[in-house]
């Protein structure tokens, strides 16, 4: 390559500009682009490989055998998928994962757009900016912190209780995070209070590049505040609430510090999530296998329920 | 990497343990092993947040200034995860070990049985080092040895001596029936009989429930249990006793209604704080409580159903191994059984550790305060030896009985939806399961 190139150079003095001559120095440039281009994406290509596509490919193999991750396996072929549809606490972890989507992704994201909308509408003033930051707050806390402080709070005399008994509902007072009912919802409570202020940025983010004169043409033609908002801000953040809802889907079915340090699975596996089991058996149970299996479970289920959410918001792109 | 990709995983390491395992037992095969002369570094993988191992070494150090320490540490969570790895990848010459079983029959321990023999381990009380001892097939109490205890722990019940005069306890209960009496008494003084951490994955109950089936039963069958002997089971007519007695205390509010979220942090908290009359722990608070509450807090074994009966009690050494593939094998014995004999060490696990120490029943003994818990514990340490009451912990029988089979159980008894028979039942159902892959 290099000497082909070497060889344009040498020519172009000497000898006329002709057509022939003209493709080659276009192919040099075009190949010296190409490798200026493979040159920077090689790094993050390899990075990508090693550390991304290898370990999906190990855990693949891996839940072909049973193995505890240092004496020799077993080929036992599709045994940890099919033990995966059987185990009641196996595919229960499953569908206490579905139940967090509710909380970690509807309500945020519900709660996310009307805040959104709330704050819009004083967008200039200094209140907007402070609300903006206080409701964002949550979002930079790292998640284990968030997980002990919620699990002081919904503690029997936490924070929660304290403001129940307040107002005269001390009956319905409990530790939250250790009863039967109510364990799985009070999980679903921190999540949500961490994911919503990240919904809510990026609604407000997408609000603000929407043409105002279609505000204006709604409202010379008699719209009022909640038909603008149903025919005009919704149908703009197609894309945002797509986004927000494939963040926040993930983190629902991928769920695992918050739950990790407030209940650890407990009550009785009310909380037991994929994420968490995966632990436990790779790392209790040293069933290596079964824990692959698992995984490559879960991220069929994440891929399974996030592309389809993909295809819509390039359906509405087009 | 694209071979390693290929093959199955883990043939590799394994035939490299297996082959270095037989070599450096042999090594110590003649005379005492010592440390010799030559500077030596023990490089040691320990946990966290203790500070015996640490003060043992810096002890050692100065007698054998020779050997200068490496140590490693992480959280008690870690090396568990981790043990398999770090002894075959990285080994240490001494460590901290969860349960040994699968180490020692995945060849990854080092057998102990030519030092036990060399240093007069063997005399010692049998019950001491049974819970390290595994057979070829994986199973505790009995085979060679591969492990040794720096002290072993003492588990019991700790007391509030203030709010037990209020209720007229004067002397710790020895029956059963005295003590369900206390509780009685404590529920109906409007004082929270036991505060007992259950929440998490830690349950917390298996504390009292263990200590009702030693009280209805013989400990050497919880032993057999736990370490795996053939056709054991964890259902049987005294278990089932124990675990409806356990369900009763649950319905007749004797602990706090909300242990099903209280970890043990909590638990420590709530008993310093003189919020329940009792909670079941370990010795390792012995220390912590004679100065939070000095005075003021008690100790005693878990008394057996019938008056004059045996005294049972879960009590375990804080275990620690060498590397089959250890580099100074000789040497990390040798400190072992310094820890065990020479006087300094046996203050240093006494004073530091709180529990008793190793080694010979007649062997020296620090003094320790009269009226002190550490006191008490450690006489209780001499009545289960008499008593020959030593269990190990029924959270210890497989990795994952503990978090994912006794402690949902139990939280589910907590809550109503678990009877006595139907716990045993699940948990035996799951020993089974775990036992037979």
């Amino acid at each position: 390559m290099e000497q082909r190139l070497a060889e344009a150079h040498r020519e172009d003095p000497t000898e006329q500009y002709t057509a022939e001559n003209r493709r080659r120095a276009l192919r040099a440039r075009r190949l010296r682009r190409g490798v200026l281009a493979m040159g920077l994406v090689v790094p993050a290509a390899v990075a990508y490989g090693i550390f991304v596509i290898r370990p999906i490919a190990l855990t693949v193999q891996y839940s072909f055998y049973e193995w505890d991750g240092v004496t020799p396996s077993t080929w036992v072929g599709l045994a940890n998928y099919a033990h995966l549809f059987r185990d009641p606490e196996l595919y229960g972890s499953i569908l206490n994962a579905f139940q967090l989507i509710v909380w970690f992704s509807l309500v945020p994201v519900a709660l996310g757009l009307f805040t959104a909308n709330a704050i819009r509408g004083f967008a200039t003033s200094r209140l907007a900016v402070v609300s903006r930051t206080v409701l964002f707050l949550p979002q930079i806390i790292p998640l284990v912190a968030a997980g002990i402080m919620w699990s002081w709070q919904l503690s029997t005399d936490g924070l929660v209780n304290q403001v129940l008994r307040l107002v005269g509902l001390g009956g319905v007072t409990r530790a939250w995070l250790g009863d039967f009912n109510t364990a799985l919802p009070a999980v679903g409570v921190i999540g949500a209070w961490v994911l919503f202020g990240l919904c809510m940025l990026l609604l407000l983010a997408g609000m603000t590049k929407i043409d105002p004169a279609l505000y204006e043409a709604a409202r010379i033609d008699g719209a009022g505040p909640v038909r603008e908002f149903f025919s005009i801000t919704l149908p703009s953040l197609r894309q945002e609430l797509v986004v927000c809802l494939t963040v926040t889907i993930i983190a629902a079915l991928a769920s695992f510090d918050i739950v990790y340090i407030s209940t650890q699975g407990g009550p009785g596996n009310a909380t037991l999530v994929p994420g968490l089991e995966i632990y436990y058996l790779a790392f209790f149970q040293r069933e290596v296998g079964m824990a692959s299996a698992l995984a490559v479970a879960l991220m069929v289920l994440v891929l399974a329920v996030v592309l389809p959410l993909q295809r819509i918001s390039r359906e509405d792109a087009s | 990497m694209a071979l390693a990709a290929c093959s199955s995983p883990g043939s590799a390491p394994a035939d490299t343990a297996t082959t270095s395992a037989t070599t450096s037992a042999s090594a110590s095969a003649d005379g005492a092993p010592s440390c010799g002369t030559d500077p030596v570094t023990l490089s040691a993988y320990i946990e966290t947040g203790f500070p015996l191992p640490k003060d043992l070494a810096d002890e050692f150090s100065k007698q054998y200034p020779n050997v200068t320490f490496d140590i490693r540490e992480d959280q008690f969570a870690v090396i568990t995860q981790n043990a398999p790895r770090v002894l075959a990848d990285d080994p240490p010459d001494l460590m901290r070990l969860p349960q040994v079983s699968e180490l020692a029959k995945d060849g990854l321990l080092l057998n102990l049985d030519s030092y036990a023999t060399a240093f007069g381990w063997d005399q010692w009380p049998a019950s001491q080092l049974e819970q390290m001892r595994v057979d070829s097939e994986g199973r505790r109490g009995d085979g060679p040895l591969y492990a040794m205890g720096l002290n072993f722990s003492m588990t019991g019940v700790f007391y509030n001596k203030e709010l037990a005069a209020k209720i007229g306890m004067t002397e710790p209960p020895t029956t059963l029936a005295e003590f369900d009496d206390a509780l009685a008494k404590a529920k109906a003084a409007g004082i929270t009989p036991i505060a007992q951490f259950n929440g998490g994955a830690t349950g917390g109950l298996a504390f009292p429930l263990q200590n009702l089936m030693a009280s209805y039963g013989d400990p050497a069958a919880v032993n057999a249990w736990i370490w795996h002997a053939p056709g054991a089971t964890i259902d049987t007519p005294t278990n089932l006793k124990a675990a409806e007695h356990l369900q009763q205390w649950i319905s007749d509010g004797y602990f706090a209604d909300d242990i099903n979220s209280m970890d043990y942090a909590t638990m420590m908290s709530r008993f310093i704080d003189g919020k329940s009359l009792f909670i079941f722990d370990g010795d390792w608070e012995s220390g912590n409580l004679d100065t939070q509450m000095a005075g003021n807090a008690g100790f005693f074994l878990f008394p057996p159903a019938e008056a004059g009966g045996k005294f049972a009690a879960m009590s375990a050494p804080l275990t620690y191994g060498i590397s089959a593939k250890a580099e100074h094998a000789d040497c990390a014995a040798f400190f072992l059984d310094w820890v065990a004999t020479n006087e300094q060490a046996r203050t240093i696990a006494v004073k530091v550790g709180g529990s008793h120490p190793m080694g010979p029943s007649d062997a020296f003994m620090p003094p320790v305060d009269a009226g002190t818990v550490t006191a008490e514990t450690l006489a209780a340490g001499a009545q289960i030896g008499a008593d020959n009451g030593s269990m190990d912990f029924i959270a210890n029988a497989t990795g994952a009985i503990y978090a994912k089979s006794w402690t949902p159980n139990l939280q589910k008894m907590v809550a109503g939806q678990q009877d006595a028979q139907g716990l045993l039942t699940s948990v035996q159902a799951d020993y089974e399961s775990q036992i037979g892959n």
